[in-house]
């Protein structure tokens, strides 16, 4: 139990200096409100499994926000100096 | 092949819009998101990839800047590299630094580290320059790949895909190289925080242009940067006859 409240907190953390990034008015804070509660939201959740359902959900979730980053940057790139 | 030698650079983020200062002297630099140059990230990123293809047995990332560029050295730790060189030049010396002494700093820090290849990005989205790798690769007297889309070791070298006009040049280059990294060479790994902190332990270098024997006394003097001219307001025209007047007006017929 105690080896999946720290994989929790580290991917919570990630999850919360991914948002420093996000793109939008007030992006970062709306985004980590959001991730804060989605997380406040599951935190009396007891079930081993549930537990690591929600953190794949989670990783699948920080995963695609790294590529949002890195698809934004190319656009924005792309477009300044290949068209 | 053994050592890899990365420039990565530290710029005004891509994503903040760059306003002019009211001096006219130079942007707004105060206050304003910087990260590593785009092009920078894909060179670091392809060297990493070597490295983990037992390519290159080490990544050394050298920035030349003052303090702050310390930060985007740490960025290319976290991505991968192994140690890090900061080339320590001060703020106001910097903003006159041009290609050349950077390709002279490289150079000499080329031939020091003994790095067999040298990977750069193809420019930075500051100044646009678009010098660094073609000169660095003239004072070394190295072969160069410049706009590199593709990357392969062959058995005395490399194979390098270029990014030309409407398509792909081939390329076979021996070592040691200079490349220059073009958009589409790989795509940059995202700098994660922890591993941010270990880079924390990752040993870095400071030297100065003074150490390496580099002449920076600027050649240049910057007279005035002005913002792009605004598109002026169109206007809508009645009819057929209107326009061709109007454009008879302006000279365009």
């Amino acid at each position: 139990m105690s080896q999946l409240r720290s994989k929790v907190i580290t991917l919570y953390k990630h999850l919360q200096y991914l948002g420093r990034d996000y793109p939008g008015l007030n992006g970062p804070q709306k985004f980590r409100k959001q991730v804060h509660d989605a997380f406040m939201k599951n935190k009396d959740e007891q079930d081993p499994k549930k537990i690591v359902a929600l953190l794949a959900q989670g990783r699948y979730l920080a995963k695609e926000v790294e590529a949002l980053y890195s698809l934004k940057k190319y656009r924005t790139v792309k477009q300044r100096y290949n068209d | 092949m053994a050592r890899v030698l990365v420039g990565v650079k530290r710029v005004i983020d891509y994503a903040v819009k760059v306003r002019v200062k009211p001096e006219k002297n130079g942007v707004v630099t105060q206050g304003v998101k910087h990260s590593m140059n785009p092009f920078d990230e894909i060179a670091v990123e392809e060297a990493v990839k070597m490295k983990e293809k037992k390519l290159a047995t080490e990544v050394i990332a050298v920035s030349v800047g003052p303090t702050q560029s310390q930060e985007v050295i740490r960025t290319a730790l976290a991505m991968g590299a192994d140690r890090g060189v900061h080339v320590e030049v001060s703020a106001a010396e910097y903003d006159l630094l041009q290609p050349i002494h950077v390709s002279k700093i490289l150079a000499k820090l080329a031939l020091d580290e003994k790095a067999d290849l040298v990977i750069l990005g193809k420019q930075a989205i500051d100044d646009d320059a678009n010098q660094t790798a073609q000169m660095t690769a003239a004072v070394l007297d190295w072969p160069q790949g410049t706009f590199c889309n593709k990357v392969e070791k062959t058995d005395a070298g490399l194979t390098i895909a270029r990014e030309i006009d409407g398509g792909l040049e081939t390329i076979k280059t021996k070592l040691p190289a200079v490349l220059s990294a073009d958009l589409r060479l790989n795509t940059p790994r995202y700098a994660t925080l922890p591993n941010i902190m270990k880079a924390k332990k990752k040993p870095l270098k400071k030297v100065t242009p003074k150490d390496l024997g580099v002449d920076t006394t600027p050649r240049i003097e910057v007279i005035s940067v002005e913002d792009p001219p605004v598109r002026q307001a169109g206007a809508a025209v009645a009819d057929v006859d209107a326009l061709v007047a109007k454009l008879k007006a302006g000279g365009h017929i």
